[in-house]
């Protein structure tokens, strides 16, 4: 078979893509073991397998999000580990990754998703208005354009994720498991989307993953994969013909090696015993829940035998999630009530909690933790017996086939293995009722199978009450009872058969989507006629094609990512406020703070000679403004005990003799203590004690002799430049200003790179043709801007809050103040691209600009009195200059020309960092 | 029981979850270790090496003794400039001091007339310029009367005034720095892990899960609290221990134990707060934003940074209601001056009601918004 490859691939325009004796590892395990395969252009090529034998490694080979490791990879005529190349066709190839629309921005609306990507491949105005305009009407996305991608269905992402890689007309379209999750009406529906869109453009290829046979039997071409090998490649017919099979399915189990044929025979329902008297385990009655105008769960009732297996069909976004998150407890009811096991549901009941399971749409277990670990946390969780949990995890890896991974993250699984985990854990228990959301969405067949396996053994035998939502109609079929929900409201409930035999349909997939169909006649009306209506993509679409902006660099690629990045700013007021208004308010609190005077210093005093002269002494002393006196010591051990809890300060010793040693000129002697924990507080008390002894002395002086002694031999006039009363707030405002200026942009800008990475987008940089500069640029815009905001709050505050006025060029500060922001921002996106978690990225930053800046940069002590690694950081550290700058300007009354040597190391400090932070960034997965 | 149980699974989890990101760790360990060492160092004494520049129109036997009697630590070499030079230096912040000596100096001096020497200084630089400007008329007048008096005995003050420092007798800023730049990463550290991690399950959607079990918010709390105090509470003592005690030799007084007892109550108090930050905050961003607007004022108003009793009254006020005030009096009181529980108790039961007030608030918003949560 390799052979033909190598021909195939020899023969050029006939095949979109060829690999050769590729190979993927992921640490120890093999995701692919030396893939050779020509994909044929201009074909839908299905790629079928189960989960884990490497379908989604290979696709992200193709689409160039992953680099290649072993063999290689030649897309659209060129090699894949070429850059230049990957760069060269991006723009022809349209990914979309595993997961209910993981590339998407959840807090931007579904239009303004779609313009971010259709900016990205630098489409015109009204081009892009038009190319919306229908992909968006063709899926029936239209009414929903201005909400939030976080708050659709899976369904609806899966749909946008498509419009998304359609926008910009690619050559071959890389799908993976695009309808996993999605319901039998929406997903008739994508397809014929796909159909019309290559009717319009015949040369397109589209290479999907999936996990319905009866989708796969449509295709092309298939290619059978597994366990990081492929199977068998040909058409459909070519496959069944060679294994001799009736239904895909059975052809795909005959080729596995080892051909264990009865472990994909339909798992058969043993029906279920007449028991109308059994109890009943979860009831409903008359349920709401309205988010705003919203109302997600309407009026919705039914009653769930214990045993039953109860079915939950409906299309995307109506409302199954949310009737079983109020049956769960997560969300309170606005109406109506709920009951299991007879007690109504209280989210503090704990006792009912460990007796239902309960699995969410979306994976939500911990990532960080590997597969053996949570499925033992959480059987420490509910409470089982500390020496029955190695068994009980054992037991629960066998009957999900986990064993081979129980040492693996999450996190480095396929969906379909996730989903296993996260059925073992709901089941990890024993408990009574399963509630569980989509638990088969991207499970391959056979898993399937051997999952409603066990979920009949459960119900038929355990008696556990199981209710379960599901798209897979094969699925409904088997469950006891089945409710078909649509927008919130139940339309039918009963059996299958009976769902099927009212409407008169064939199967219940037919009555499904006929019941839908109905619905949506009388209410959405525009969906389907909209689409009819929308000319199939024009037949010039092909012919625009290459205006695709291919160059190095494009600003509009780049304001595309500063758009998206200012709009998720946007959407969030409270980031925005705390951004504009936390760094005044931060410097209200730092202003008044910080404070190098020292006064009320507590002193007492020992006096051991009480007499006249040495009261005459203390008086000297709690005279001042900078004294206040304490209690008299009474011995030393008060003395040593009131330093040590640091009641006193300082403590002044008069011995015994003072005064009579005084007026005998005697060498009097008076002894004093200071509290030296603080050295800077110390070095100022010492000063002003000092002072003070010098000033009672020329008193003494004057008294005995007149004015004629005790004045000095020299004087010195010393004026204080730039602050005349040495006050703080003079000297501190212009010196928070930067330090402010770097902590919040930096820290805002430092989670701007780091958060796509957790959250998964990230992968929108490694296959759209944005360059890494014009990315991180882009996400910078947003953050200079605020910054630049913030530095015109701080300076109107310092100028009119505080009365410390700019006394030179409030130009040069600016300008500078840009300069600073740009670096502070730069150096945010340097550590954001470095680091792996948003947590980490959070505490470097807070780390890397607080020590520098608070410290090393001159805000207290000068730059040139520190040493080594702290003068080097100082030296080069951005607040360090800006500092100058503002200093010079506020209080020096200086401009441009005079601090032009701060400025260098500013302008330096910007290429440098943004150029580190964009030879960190990776525009491929390793 | 269960609670207690439960909270320690879920603790043993989180410890995991950190122990997954290996930047995280060099970042914990880089905390406690190197960045303690670079920063206690780096602080310079009050007065050390302070820029100094002198015009020198006199050009004297005298003046060349003034000018060779600034040298370090305390001074660098002077610089010595003409009058048109030192606006231009002052202004580009070259030189904190400048002295200028006029012509005919030394014979004003030898006459008795009383001569004035004029000093310049930056007082953008407050700490610098207070100490140093004493120091300079102290030496000044020191060597004056040297010469001047050279062939007489230099008459005795009447009254001797002996000054010692207590506790750190040199003054030296090290000691100082070492231990307040632990304090500094231990309360950053605590709010920023306990917050974080909360986030974290939020936006990863485990929380959900966890409230679907038999699990309590008191126990998803106490499991952060505990948890992320083991990390903060090892890195510190390994910080105080090897990097302060043994790399940088500063004599610790009193009982370590008693310190880590207070650092353990400081600890639970900041997670307390990390937390709640966490619920207020509904992303990682907002949170990196409330973060740093407590986190500055917690570390630079605590009295770790400049004397408490110099702040504004108001500020003194509030600041009371801050864990970090109290953390920072206990430390340097037990670590400087050697002081036992009889001395710090008050602190040590400030740190618990603190802990206590804001751990239980925490709870009390945790509750309610998990119960608004969907």
């Amino acid at each position: 078979m390799s052979g033909d490859v190598r021909e195939d691939c020899a023969t050029g325009p006939a095949v979109v893509a060829c690999l050769r004796d590729v190979t993927l590892e992921y640490g120890d395990t093999r995701a692919l073991n030396g893939i050779t395969l020509a994909i044929p252009a201009g074909q839908i090529v299905g790629v079928i397998g189960p989960d884990g034998v490497g379908k989604s490694s290979l696709f992200a080979l193709i689409a160039g999000a992953r680099a290649i490791q072993g063999g290689s990879v030649e897309v659209l005529g060129g090699d894949m580990a070429n850059a230049r190349h990957r760069n060269a066709i991006c723009p022809r190839i349209a990914y979309m990754p595993q997961g209910l629309g993981r590339n998407l921005y959840p807090t931007l609306s579904v239009y303004e998703n779609l313009d971010f990507f259709a900016r990205l491949f630098g489409h015109g105005r009204d081009e892009r208005e038009r190319r919306m305009e229908q992909l968006l009407s063709a899926t029936g996305m239209a009414a929903f354009r201005d909400r939030p991608v976080g708050k659709l269905s899976g369904g609806m992402k899966q749909k946008l994720g498509l419009c998304c890689a359609l926008i910009h007309d690619p050559d071959l379209l890389i799908l993976d498991e695009p309808t996993t999750g999605v319901d039998p009406l929406s997903r008739r529906q994508f397809w014929r989307l796909i159909a019309r869109i290559r009717a319009g453009r015949p040369g397109m290829s589209v290479l999907v993953a999936t996990a319905y046979m009866d989708e796969a039997a449509g295709f092309d071409h298939l290619v059978a994969m597994h366990d990081g090998q492929v199977l068998q490649s040909g058409t459909p017919r070519a496959l069944l013909e060679q294994t001799q099979a009736r239904s895909l399915e059975q052809a795909f189990i005959r080729l596995l090696p080892g051909n264990n044929e009865a472990a994909g025979t339909p798992a058969d329902i043993t029906p279920r015993a007449a028991t109308d008297d059994a109890p009943v385990a979860i009831e409903a009655r008359g349920l709401t829940r309205r988010f705003g105008d919203f109302t997600a769960v309407d009026n919705v009732s039914f009653r769930i035998r214990r045993g039953e297996i109860f079915g939950f069909i409906g299309s995307n976004g109506c409302g199954k999630t949310t009737t079983m998150k109020i049956l769960t407890g997560l969300l309170p009811a606005s109406d109506g009530e709920a009951w299991l096991f007879g007690h109504p549901v209280d989210p503090h009941d704990i006792a009912t909690r460990r007796r239902v399971g309960y699995m969410t749409q979306s994976f939500s277990l911990y990532s960080e933790l590997t597969v053996r670990q949570n499925l033992a946390l959480h059987a420490r969780l509910f409470g089982l017996p500390a020496d029955g949990i190695p068994a009980r995890v054992q037991a629960m890896a066998g009957r999900f086939g986990l064993e081979a991974i129980m040492d693996a993250l999450p996190d480095a699984l396929p969906l379909g293995e996730r989903q296993r985990l996260s059925l073992a854990v709901a089941m990890i228990h024993g408990p009574e009722i399963l509630i569980l959301d989509e638990p088969t969405s991207g499970v391959d067949p056979v898993a399937r199978e051997n999952f409603w396996r066990i979920m009949i053994d459960l119900a038929r035998r355990d008696n556990v009450t199981i209710f379960i939502s599901t798209h897979f109609m094969n699925e409904a079929e088997r469950c006891d009872r089945v409710s078909l929900m649509h927008a919130g409201k139940v339309l039918a409930t009963d059996t299958p058969a009976a769902i099927a035999q009212a409407r008169g349909a064939e199967s219940l997939e037919e009555a499904f989507i006929g019941y839908l169909e109905a619905e949506a006649g009388t209410q959405a009306e525009p969906d389907e006629a909209g689409a009819a209506t929308t000319p199939t993509p024009k037949p010039g679409a092909q012919d625009e094609a290459p205006q695709v902006n291919r160059s190095a660099f494009s600003l509009r690629r780049l304001f595309s990512y500063t758009r998206r990045e200012a709009l998720e700013l946007l959407r969030d007021p409270i980031r925005l406020t705390m951004a504009a208004l936390g760094s005044g308010l931060l410097m209200i609190v730092l202003g008044y703070g910080i404070s190098m005077d020292v006064e009320d210093l507590t002193f007492a005093v020992l006096d051991l000679d009480q007499t006249t002269a040495s009261r005459d002494y203390t008086l000297n002393l709690s005279g001042s403004r900078y004294f206040l006196e304490q209690p008299p010591i009474e011995s030393h051990e008060d003395m040593d005990r009131r330093l040590r809890a640091g009641e006193i300060g300082l403590a002044i010793e008069i011995p015994g003799g003072f005064a009579r040693d005084l007026a005998r000129g005697d060498g009097a002697q008076i002894s004093a203590w200071i509290d030296g924990s603080m050295p800077s507080r110390a070095e100022t008390v010492r000063g002003y004690v000092q002072g003070m002894h010098q000033h009672w002395l020329a008193g003494k002086a004057r008294e005995a002799y007149g004015d004629a002694v005790g004045s000095g031999l020299v004087s010195v006039e010393t004026r204080f430049r730039y602050n005349p009363e040495v006050s703080s707030l003079p000297a501190m405002v212009p010196a928070v200003i930067p330090l402010l200026l770097i902590l919040i942009p930096a820290i805002l800008a430092a989670l701007a790179v780091v958060r796509e990475k957790e959250l998964g987008s990230i992968v929108n940089l490694y296959v759209t043709p944005v360059t890494r500069l014009e990315f991180l640029l882009g996400k910078q815009i947003p953050y200079l801007v605020l910054g630049m905001l913030s530095y015109a709050l701080l300076t109107v505050l310092a100028i009119y809050g505080f009365g410390v006025p700019v006394s030179g060029s409030l130009a040069t500060l600016t300008a500078a103040a840009f300069i600073y922001v740009m670096a502070a921002t730069a150096f945010g996106l340097l550590v954001s691209t470095f680091v792996r978690s948003q947590i980490a990225a959070l505490f470097g930053t807070a780390l890397l600009t607080m020590l520098p800046a608070v410290t090393f940069s001159g805000l207290l002590n000068p730059v040139t009195s520190m040493e080594g690694s702290a003068r080097f950081i100082g030296d080069i550290f951005p607040t360090t200059h800006f500092i100058t700058i503002a200093r010079g300007t506020f209080s020096k009354a200086l401009g441009f020309h005079d601090l032009q040597d701060a400025f260098l190391p500013l302008l330096i400090a910007v290429p440098v960092l943004i150029g580190l932070a964009a030879a960190l960034l990776r525009k491929q997965e390793r | 029981m269960r609670v207690l149980r439960n909270t320690f699974q879920l603790g043993v989890k989180e410890l995991r979850s950190l122990l997954r990101d290996p930047i995280m760790l060099v970042l914990i360990i880089w905390a406690f270790t190197l960045s303690i060492y670079t920063a206690a160092t780096a602080m310079p004494e009050t007065l050390y090496k302070a820029p100094i520049a002198i015009i020198d129109d006199d050009r004297s036997a005298l003046s060349l003794r003034i000018i060779d009697a600034f040298y370090p630590p305390y001074f660098m070499p002077p610089l010595l400039i003409s009058a048109e030079q030192m606006d231009a230096r002052m202004d580009a912040g070259l030189d904190t001091f400048g002295l200028y000596i006029p012509a005919g100096f030394e014979r004003d001096v030898l006459a008795g007339n009383s001569p004035a020497l004029q000093l310049n200084v930056d007082a953008t630089r407050m700490a610098q310029a207070f100490t140093g400007s004493s120091y300079i008329n102290a030496i000044v007048n020191g060597v004056s009367n040297e010469f001047v008096q050279r062939n007489r005995e230099q008459a005795s003050q009447p009254v001797e005034l002996e000054l010692r420092a207590r506790f750190n007798p040199e003054l030296n800023q090290t000691w100082f720095g070492a231990v307040m730049e632990l304090v500094n990463r231990i309360t950053m550290l605590s709010i920023i892990l306990s917050g974080a991690a909360l986030i974290r399950e939020r936006e990863h959607g485990t929380l959900e899960h966890l409230l679907v079990m038999p699990v309590t918010p008191l126990e998803i709390m106490g499991a952060k609290v505990w948890a992320m105090a083991v990390v903060v509470l090892g890195s510190s003592a390994f910080a105080l221990a090897v990097v302060i005690r043994g790399f940088l030799e500063v004599p610790l007084q009193g009982s370590a134990w008693l310190f880590l007892g207070g650092a353990t109550l400081h600890i639970f108090a900041c997670t307390s707060m990390g937390i709640f930050l966490g619920i207020v905050a509904r992303t990682m961003p907002q949170f990196g934003l409330l973060m740093m607007m407590t986190l500055l004022p917690l570390q630079i108003l605590s009295g770790g940074m400049t004397p408490r009793e110099s702040m504004p009254d108001i500020v003194q006020t509030l600041m009371l209601a801050a864990p970090t005030t109290h953390f920072v009096a206990l430390s340097q009181a037990i670590l400087y001056r050697g002081a036992g529980f009889d001395v710090v108790w008050p602190q040590l039961a400030a740190l618990a009601v603190i802990g206590t007030a804001l751990f239980l608030f925490s709870l009390a918003r945790f509750r309610k918004t998990l119960q608004s949560m969907g």
